[in-house]
Order: structure tokens, then sequence, then C-alpha cells
């Protein structure tokens, strides 16, 4: 793992637990992961991975009754996950910025764009009300909002949806935070516009040397925009690595099936690989490997014994298949 | 707007024209108003007489022109049992009414707001749960037997409030006023209450399960995600999304408060329209039921006509940029 004095973000251990009435439920179990500044980490898994809920965490708005449990969350030194409410609002917007799925419901309906905009702006930076309406005007500016002078007293409703996307990455960038967590950014728009996001917020972070945790389930994102990619399943990392290793190399058997599932142009095949069965439910997560009623490669021991993390090139990957090769190296584990 | 409000203008001139056909038509159905009228032992002559001088006889179409066009102009004819034109009966008695009424709407929005914005925020809480259970009482509570029990509270026990009338009212221009003597003040405070106690709580348990539907949308969560303060996303956010449902409401609510205020103010004597139009109903007073009948329909139109300008303030959504000659329809 990596040293955590140059990571922006470390996320260590963490672990996200919905008591229930039948008992706690394990949302997110023992999760580890570093986003050096200026990185843009893919973070994939299908619904109900825990991808989106760690995102959550990090902002510190896991919605009651999910807590974490154990491990924690470090930002630029500083632990944030057991900061007061107060502390942690501060962060928000400021430090770490968010983007979620749905545009056309990301902003409220009643207020226009500018006053959207400037509110979060004076939040977090001391600027009068014309300097706030300035640095708005730029910022839609820059998110490529054409007419901005003019469109900036206009309504969410008189927005496209990809325009509003626009608005609301505008908005996570107000007070130039360090991280943003974007949470499917592109889900809800039409495939044409989703390349232009994906393109606009990758020449934004690098432009501020913003790093992004980019949430998605769609492959293809990732491998446009990433550097890195971490695979989750059941609430764990089954593999994390550069992105071009993970998606032309895949070690754990669930990301090789993940990758065999997209279809490549120019490349013919008769039916694509599918993984049998689904993801287990939170309340029917099996001992061991979670994967392992639906690995082809499943031995005994991935019935018992759960795997960890370990080096293989240069991914980590979390499965008995790989022990053999860093057996020797293992040292901190 | 403008095109807007001359389409509301329109429909609110049809339903009152409606309402005046219904109001209209009692004196047709109800009974001959003649036998209201004559001595008992009136010639048919007589009778005859009164009929063509009343315009009965005339085409019912022309009639209701007339009835219409006099309605219009205030004028509502005389009443049979006062013996007075009703326009200025009911005239006297509005500023009870609308006194009554207004001062429960505006205790019902003050306290029902507030109550409902914090019931919705801390919906755990043990306060939200007692106030949830007691505004329980206000929804099931019969009006008139909140009036009895107050009463019975406030002037037969502790005798600190009047239980009936209006105390001293002091007279500006034609209104007669109740804020203006202590009496007066004094004695609008239990039927004030009786009527806004239903309202109130009416208006927090909406304002409670608005806020907590749209403290749940994703424009909530976007808000608190950007770091916003909590008074901002509750106050501004959260509780603006929750006006248009509002807005309609109190304003429909408003409107019955005028119209069935006729409960609060029999058991407490006041001598507002309701009780005028009470008694005209046990005499067969048609033509001050046909009046109050016009009124209220008239209250509610307006109120009505307020709401929607207000939906326009509120909500921008509903502002659509209509093109040009657009305004058709």
């Amino acid at each position: 793992m990596q040293g955590d004095s140059q990571a922006l973000l470390s996320v260590r251990n963490l672990r996200i637990e919905f008591p229930t009435r039948r008992g706690t439920l394990v949302a997110v179990d023992d999760i580890s992961f570093d986003i050096s500044p200026g990185e843009i980490l893919g973070v994939v898994g299908e619904s109900g991975a825990g991808k989106s809920l760690t995102g959550a965490a990090i902002i510190g708005l896991l919605e009651p009754p999910g807590r974490i449990a154990q491990g924690e969350i470090i930002l630029e030194g500083e632990r944030i996950d057991n900061l007061p409410y107060e502390a942690i609002r501060r962060i928000r917007g400021r430090r770490i910025g968010a983007i979620f799925q749905d545009p056309l419901t990301s902003l409220n309906p009643l207020y226009s764009v500018s006053r959207q905009l400037t509110e979060t702006i004076q939040t977090h930076l001391p600027m009068n009300d014309k300097q706030a309406r300035d640095r708005a005007l730029e910022l839609l500016d820059e998110v490529g909002i054409p007419g901005a002078e003019e469109r900036i007293d206009h309504y969410p409703h008189q927005f496209s949806g990809g325009m509003r996307q626009r608005v609301v990455i505008a908005l996570a960038l107000c007070a130039e935070p360090r991280l943003i967590i974007a949470d499917e950014p592109t889900t809800a728009l039409d495939v044409s516009i989703q390349a232009q996001i994906i393109s606009l917020l990758k020449r934004l972070c690098k432009d501020h040397g913003t790093a992004v945790m980019l949430v998605t389930h769609d492959m293809g994102v990732i491998a446009e925009a990433a550097d890195r990619v971490a695979v989750m399943y059941s609430g764990r990392i089954a593999e994390i690595g550069p992105v071009q290793e993970v998606v032309r190399a895949a070690k754990h058997p669930y990301t090789h099936g993940l990758m065999g599932s997209i279809p490549h142009i120019g490349h013919h095949v008769d039916q694509l690989t599918q993984i049998e069965g689904s993801m287990p439910r939170l309340q029917e997560i099996p001992p061991g490997c979670p994967f392992n009623p639906r690995c082809e490669d499943v031995t005994d021991r991935c019935r018992v014994e759960r795997p960890n993390l370990q080096p293989a090139e240069h991914s980590e990957v979390a499965c008995h298949l790989f022990d053999g090769q860093t057996a020797e190296v293992q040292v901190n584990e | 707007m403008i095109a807007f409000l001359v389409r509301r203008l329109l429909q609110a001139i049809a339903v009152m024209a409606v309402v005046a056909l219904c109001a209209f038509f009692m004196f047709q159905f109800v009974g001959d108003p003649v036998n209201q009228m004559v001595a008992e032992d009136a010639t048919a002559e007589d009778r005859e007489y009164l009929r063509e001088q009343l315009g009965l006889n005339d085409p019912i179409p022309v009639q209701f022109a007339n009835f219409a066009l006099n309605a219009a102009r205030g004028n509502y004819g005389v009443s049979y049992q006062h013996k007075r034109p009703v326009s200025a009966l009911i005239l006297e008695r509005m500023p009870a009414t609308l006194e009554l009424a207004v001062t429960a709407a505006i205790m019902a929005a003050l306290l029902g707001v507030p109550m409902g914005v914090y019931t919705g925020l801390r919906r755990h809480g043990f306060m939200s749960k007692l106030v949830m259970t007691l505004s329980l009482i206000g929804i099931s509570l019969p009006t008139f037997l909140i009036g009895i029990l107050l009463i019975y509270l406030f002037a037969v026990i502790l005798g600190w409030l009047p239980s009936f009338g209006r105390g001293d009212v002091i007279k500006m221009g034609a209104w007669e006023s109740n804020f203006l003597s202590v009496s007066g003040l004094k004695s609008i405070i239990l039927p004030a209450n009786t009527l806004a106690l239903f309202q109130m709580t009416f208006i927090m348990r909406l304002i409670r399960s608005e806020m907590l539907e749209v403290l749940r949308t994703d424009f909530i969560k976007f808000a608190r995600a950007r770091g916003l303060p909590n008074r901002a996303i509750n106050y501004g956010h959260a509780l603006k999304n929750t006006l248009v449902p509002v807005i309609t409401i109190i304003g429909l609510q408003l409107g019955s408060l005028i119209a069935f205020a006729i409960i609060t103010e029999t058991v407490f004597q006041w001598p507002g329209m309701g009780q005028l139009f009470l008694q005209a109903v046990q005499v067969v007073d048609i033509p001050i039921m046909s009046a109050y009948l016009i009124l209220i329909a008239f209250f509610f139109v307006v109120i009505n006509l307020i709401v929607d300008m207000l939906y326009y303030v509120v909500d921008p959504r509903l502002r659509v940029d209509q093109p040009a000659g657009g305004g058709h329809g």
C-alpha cells in the first residue's frame, strides 16, 4: 500500500454497518485505498457493492442508520471521519466537492443558478455579492455554458440535462476543493452527452489539480477517465490498480468476468461472457471470498478463508490464486 | 403573466356566474317568497300585485339577468325578516367574521409553520412526538367541543375571559373593530383559538410531511454536500419547496374559516355573518341566504386567485416563457 504521507485521501480499514432488527448488515467491509493529489480513481462495481456508500462516508453524509463501525478516513493527514458535524460541514464543498447522479434533481428548482452558486461560494470563501457573482460567471464559463452572463439568472428547469450537470460541476468546483467525489455523474445522461461531461470533468481536474473519486458501474467511463481503478464486490475491494492493467490484464476472476462482458469493436464474438448468478445480498454474503459461489476457479480454501488484498504486478488483488506469487514479499500483513 | 391573469379572471367570472345561478334558483325552489311577505288575509289581487312588483312574473332568463346585474352591483334585495337591504346587513356583520377568521388564520400559520418545520427536522425527538400526539386532539376534536371546553376552562372556572360576544367594539368608519379595546381583544381570544386550533394542527402536520418529503430529495443532499449551513438548507431550500402545497391549503382553509366560522360564531354568540346566515335559514330569509352564498363564493374565488398568483411568485417553473402571441387559450 502507498504511504500516507503523499496521499490526499486515505481510507483505512473502513467498515460501514447498518444495524437492523435482524442483526447488523455489513455494507462495506474493511476496505482501504488511497487517492493521490490530482489522481482520478475509478470505483466500479454492481449496484449494492458499496461504492456510493463509501463516497457518502467520506463526505460524512451516510444516511442513518448506516454508520462507520470501524476504520479511518484521512484527508491531507487529518482524520475526518470522527469530526463533529460543523467541522465536517466546513470540509464539504470546501475541501471535498461532490457531484451526484441525477442533474435533473440535484439542483433546487426554486432557486436561480446564480443564487445556488453564490450561496455556495459565500459559504466557503470570504467574498461580497459582486465578487461571488463574478466567480459564479467564471465557473459557468469554465464548465462550458454558453452565454453565461445571460444564463446565470435562469432557473434549473430552463437548462437541459447535460447543461444542468455542467452547473452541478460548477457548484462542486465553487471553492476549489482538492477532491471531488463524483457518484455516477453520467449515468442519467444521454450517451452522447456522457462523453462530453467526462472529458469536461477530466479537463477541469487537470487544470485545477483536483483529484476525483469517480464512482460508476460503467467500465467505459473508467477506461476513458481514470488513472487507477478499484473494483468492488460485496462491500470489499476485489482488485485495485492502474487502469490499463486492470482493464487489459484483469487478475481477479470477477474483474476478468466483468471485462469479458464488455463488447469490443472489431472483435467478433458470438456471445459475450457473462458471470453466472448475481452478487449476494448483504445478509447472505458467504464466508471466505464473497465471490466464491460464482467463481470458476473456486477452491476449498476460498469457502473458508477470506482473501486479503495483496500485490500482484502493479495492482493489488484479493484472491487466493495470487498468494503463491508474492508469498515471500508478504511482510506487513 | 398578463395573459395568465386575464385567463384566471375569466375563469373567476365564470365561477361567479354559476354560483349566482344557484343562488337565483334558491328563490325558485325554496318556497314562494310572496307567502313570506304578505299578510295571512291578503287577497289574490294583493299577491298578484306584489308578484308584479317583485318581477316574479317575468320570464326566468330575464329574472336571472336582473338578479345577476343587481348582485354585481351589491344589491341583494331586502331581507324578509329584517326588512332592510341585505347588503347593509351583511356589511354590518362582515368585520366581525373577517377579524375572527383572519386572526385565527394568522395564529394558525404563525404557530403551525414553525412547529411543522421543527417536527419535520427532529422527527424522533421527544418534543416532536409529544407535539404530534397532542396535535391529534386538534385534528379530531370537533370545533364546537373545543369551544365549549375553552369556555368552561377560561370563562367558567378561571373567569379570565368573556364567554360570548365581541366586547366593546370601536368604530372606524363603517368597520367595527375588536382590536382597539381591551375587552374587544379579550373577547376575540377564545373564539379565535377555537377556530385556529384545527387549522394550526392541520398546517403543522402538512408542513411536517412535506418537509420529510423534501428532505429526502437529491437537491437537499446536494446542498449538504456543498457544505451549506443547516439553517440555509432547512429554512431556505427545504421550507421554500414545501410552500406550494402549503399556500394552497392555507388559502383554502382561510376560505373555510370565513365560511364555516358559523359554528364558532354560534358557540360564542359572535355577531358575524355566520350567525346572520343561521338566523336566515331558520326563517327562510332567502335574500340573505343567496347573498351569503354569493359572498362566500366570492371570497373563495378571490383567495384562489391570490393563491394562484403566489404560486407564480414561489415557483419559477410556472413562469413559463410564453412565446409572443402564445397567450391565447
